[in-house]
């Protein structure tokens, strides 16, 4: 295996902040690594810890969610609840195995194009350093019952 | 894992990808990109993917609404720029072609991929993974009608300086409500301290009065002055807005104005607002002769009876008994469709700059103290003197920049010192023949007829000297420098550090955001750049709206300006409003949350997540709803539900979670 590996991120961000931080990051050609992929949300308070499991699972080898400083929260105060699923999600990831350090949180105003891109930056070498999730891999290992389940129908 | 999103699905799908000229085209192979989702993604129901030059071009348009019409498409994907560019564009060419405009969706492969990344083999990856989750999300997006809310006709203007009185004028005339809120006793903002006006020199007072005037006496416009906003609800077409009026202690019906009390007022109060500290007022005053409205207001924390319970003087001598000692603060509810913050700004404090000296130095002033020593009505009636209030300087240098485009205060340029600092040079010279230097960094004269007056100054002998004054100094240290502030400056044409002795120094202090501006952005629901400074929705195609709907912004609470632009951003702002009133209706994103009654379990985890009150319990059957009037669609209770009974319209959990397994292409194992 080559140590070429290139990590693939799933990124939530808010309609109002830091989707905008992205576009002005585009509009003023800052330049961050292409390994992100980003998923427009109204609020970061939309972000269902779902969708976080589900880009892990999926083939994603991190996820960074992005949400409104605390204070400006397009929706007055969502963003907490957004901070209170990411403090919970961290937790969870480590009962499941998974490094915590595979979901970061940044917060970025519309302003704030290129700390976007840092932040992006930043992940993007964090998670090559931790190398790639594998979900699927581990799944037979972990996931897979050792006994049949019986199901309510 | 298995997944139902995997099966073949029934739609028709159209993929738009566009080479914005060079701007994608340059990164990204778009040809290779639409012919391989053509090819890969034609199991998930694409049949059609094409590029074009400009998918946003009336051609590109067409483009689609034929294919649309040829191939019967029931679902369109643009990868092009941000849906906050032309999102609208693409959904109105859709509806043209007779498909719900919300089937369509707008991936951004310029400012998330082109514009971004410099390696073309992975950018153009990147788009097939956008345009893969943008293929998967819109197969789960469902027709949609936009909500319609009514527009009210009442408008609210924060702040009376000039944009606000030019806004509020503009909406008035053509015959709608306004409320006019100010902060301080009368409206009339920075632009009634000044004396003269840049580059014609015409008075302030001259120009300014008459449109205070016609603000405060006219039908449709209702002013609030000492009064403040402090709860802001709703939304666009429908806000309600409280305004605390602060307690004058004076009937406004029955005083005249005729200032009787502040005559006989015995207690003389420093001026800190509008004779920036070097006048003084009374404990009952009007700001300045000419305040609109006419009625005083008693300062409360420096008035004698408020203070030790005997004094009332001027309820003895008040003609009228206007005076009400009793008087409260009183909270007022408005109805607006509308709203428009000029709230303007504040000026750089200039003790912040040690080394220039003020407040240390008696005789370094700044640009806003300079203004009411050279106005006819100010403190010294228009004599220009030292703090003595007496001499006469013979040298006076005038420092720009100070605090502008300097890491330490301020990076940008204040916009309107140079021309600020030229004019006072030209006011010394002419009122007391001094001999003037200026201390620039460079000198930006460009709006209409400024260079002009550059030129005016230049030939009036004002001496220019390039460079960033390193200190003001009172310490002597060459002969003919006793007694006077010397500027240090490295003049940087001449090549070589000079010592400046001069009498006076100004400083051209920079603009600044309001103290309170973050406050006041949280309150309407808008952002302040890093600076401070309200962010407009576009920097050059949308420089008075913002961010949220129906709240507009004018003047220098967007960023500094002179007059001439504030005053337009004003009228720009007005026209931007009685376009919404005169539609009478707004069509909003109906992006919304609903529960399923079925599906609900009646465990209320959602009620306390809802910050707008939208979501009911219904304790007869147990069940939540979400009242779609109230509900701003921020999708928080959505992704709280452990029963999946909310559903988000325009963000449902099957688009997202599409959209994740197209961006990470898990849709083209099933080929």
């Amino acid at each position: 295996m080559t140590n070429t590996f290139e990590p693939v991120i799933i990124g939530f961000t808010c309609n109002w902040c830091s989707y905008r931080a992205a576009d002005l990051a585009g509009t003023a050609r800052v330049k961050y690594p292409p390994n992100i992929r980003l998923i427009r949300l109204m609020c970061s308070g939309r972000l269902d810890p779902t969708f976080v499991f589900k880009a892990l699972s999926s083939g994603a080898d991190g996820v960074l969610i992005t949400g409104c400083h605390p204070g400006e929260c397009h929706y007055l105060e969502q963003n907490y609840k957004a901070l209170r699923r990411y403090l919970m999600l961290r937790r969870v990831l480590v009962q499941m195995g998974i490094e915590p350090e595979r979901i970061r949180l940044v917060w970025a105003s519309a302003a704030e194009g290129v700390k976007l891109a840092q932040e992006i930056a930043s992940f993007t070498e964090e998670i090559r350093a931790l190398g790639p999730l594998n979900w699927n891999g581990i799944e037979p290992a972990v996931a897979q019952p050792e006994k049949e389940v019986a199901y309510e129908t | 894992m298995t997944n139902g999103n995997h099966r073949p699905p029934q739609e028709r799908v159209g993929v738009y990808v566009c080479h914005c000229g060079t701007n994608i085209a340059g990164i990204i192979d778009v040809e290779a990109v639409a012919r391989w989702a053509g090819e890969h993604l034609k199991h998930r129901g694409v049949v059609v993917a094409r590029d074009y030059k400009f998918m946003c071009s009336s051609l590109g348009q067409e483009l689609i609404e034929q294919d649309i019409r040829e191939h019967q498409l029931t679902r369109v994907v643009v990868a092009a720029c941000s849906p906050h560019l032309h999102e609208q564009t693409f959904r109105i060419a859709c509806e043209r072609a007779g498909l719900n405009p919300y089937l369509c969706e707008l991936v951004s492969i310029r400012e998330q991929a082109s514009w971004v990344h410099t390696d073309k083999n992975a950018a153009t990856e990147k788009a097939k993974a956008i345009i893969s989750g943008g293929v998967e999300r819109v197969l789960h997006h469902e027709p949609l009608e936009p909500l319609h809310v009514p527009i009210d006709a009442a408008t609210l203007v924060v702040g009376g300086g000039i944009a606000g009185i030019q806004a509020a004028l503009e909406i008035a005339d053509a015959g709608f409500p306004v409320y006019l809120v100010e902060r301080e006793p009368s409206i009339g903002g920075h632009m009634a301290q000044f004396d003269k006006t840049f580059p014609t020199l015409d008075c302030a007072a001259c120009i300014l009065t008459p449109r205070m005037v016609s603000a405060g006496t006219h039908p449709n416009i209702t002013l609030m002055t000492w009064s403040e906003v402090t709860d802001v609800k709703g939304y666009v077409g429908n806000f309600t807005v409280t305004v605390r009026k602060k307690a004058r202690y004076i009937n406004e019906d029955l005083c005249t104005g005729c200032g009787i009390c502040q005559d006989k007022c015995p207690k003389k109060v420093l001026d800190e607002v509008f004779e920036a500290g070097l006048g003084y007022r009374k404990a009952v005053y009007t700001p300045f002769p000419q305040a609109v409205p006419k009625y005083p207001v008693i300062d409360r924390p420096n008035c004698t009876y408020f203070l030790k319970g005997t004094c009332r003087a001027c309820e003895k001598f008040c003609p009228t008994d206007a005076i009400d000692f009793e008087q409260e603060d009183e909270y007022v509810t408005l109805k607006v469709g509308n709203i428009i913050l000029a709230t303007g700004f504040d000026v750089l404090d200039g003790r912040r700059i040690a080394q220039y000296g003020y407040g240390r130095l008696a005789n370094v002033f700044t640009s806003l103290e300079f203004e009411r020593l050279s106005n006819a009505a100010g403190p010294t009636n228009g004599e220009i003197v030292l703090r003595d209030g007496v001499t006469t300087p013979k040298t006076v240098g005038i420092i720009h920049c100070a605090g502008s485009r300097d890491r330490n205060f301020n990076n940008y340029c204040s916009a309107i010192c140079c021309m600020q600092s030229l004019k006072f040079a030209h006011l010394v010279k002419e009122r007391t023949g001094a001999t003037v230097f200026n201390f620039y960094i460079d000198i930006r004269t460009t709006a209409k007829a400024y260079d002009e007056f550059y030129q005016r100054v230049l030939e009036e002998g004002t001496i220019f000297v390039r460079g960033r004054v390193a200190e003001v100094t009172d310490a002597a240290r060459l002969p003919g420098e006793e007694g006077k502030l010397i500027i240090q400056v490295e003049d940087t044409l001449a090549g070589r550090q000079r010592r400046i002795p001069v009498d006076m120094v100004i400083l051209s202090v920079s603009l600044e955001p309001r103290h309170d501006a973050k406050e006041v952005a949280k309150l309407f629901g808008i952002s302040c750049s890093s600076d401070g400074w309200i962010i407009e929705k576009h920097p050059k195609l949308d420089p008075v709206a913002t961010m949220t709907e129906g709240v507009f912004v004018a003047g220098c609470a967007q960023g500094p300006k002179d007059i001439p632009s504030t005053v337009s951003q004003g009228a720009a702002a007005a026209a931007r409003v009685l376009a919404r009133i005169q539609q009478k209706q707004i069509a909003l994103e109906p992006v919304r949350a609903s529960v399923d009654e079925d599906k609900c379990s009646g465990c209320r985890i959602c009620n306390g997540l809802c910050p707008f009150n939208a979501i009911i319990f219904h304790e007869d059957r147990m069940v939540t709803e979400v009242n779609p009037a109230l509900c701003q669609g921020c999708g928080t209770c959505v992704a709280a539900c452990p029963a999946g009974a909310i559903s988000g319209t325009g963000f449902s959990n099957e688009q997202i979670l599409s959209q994740i397994e197209g961006l990470l292409m898990l849709n083209l194992e099933a080929v």
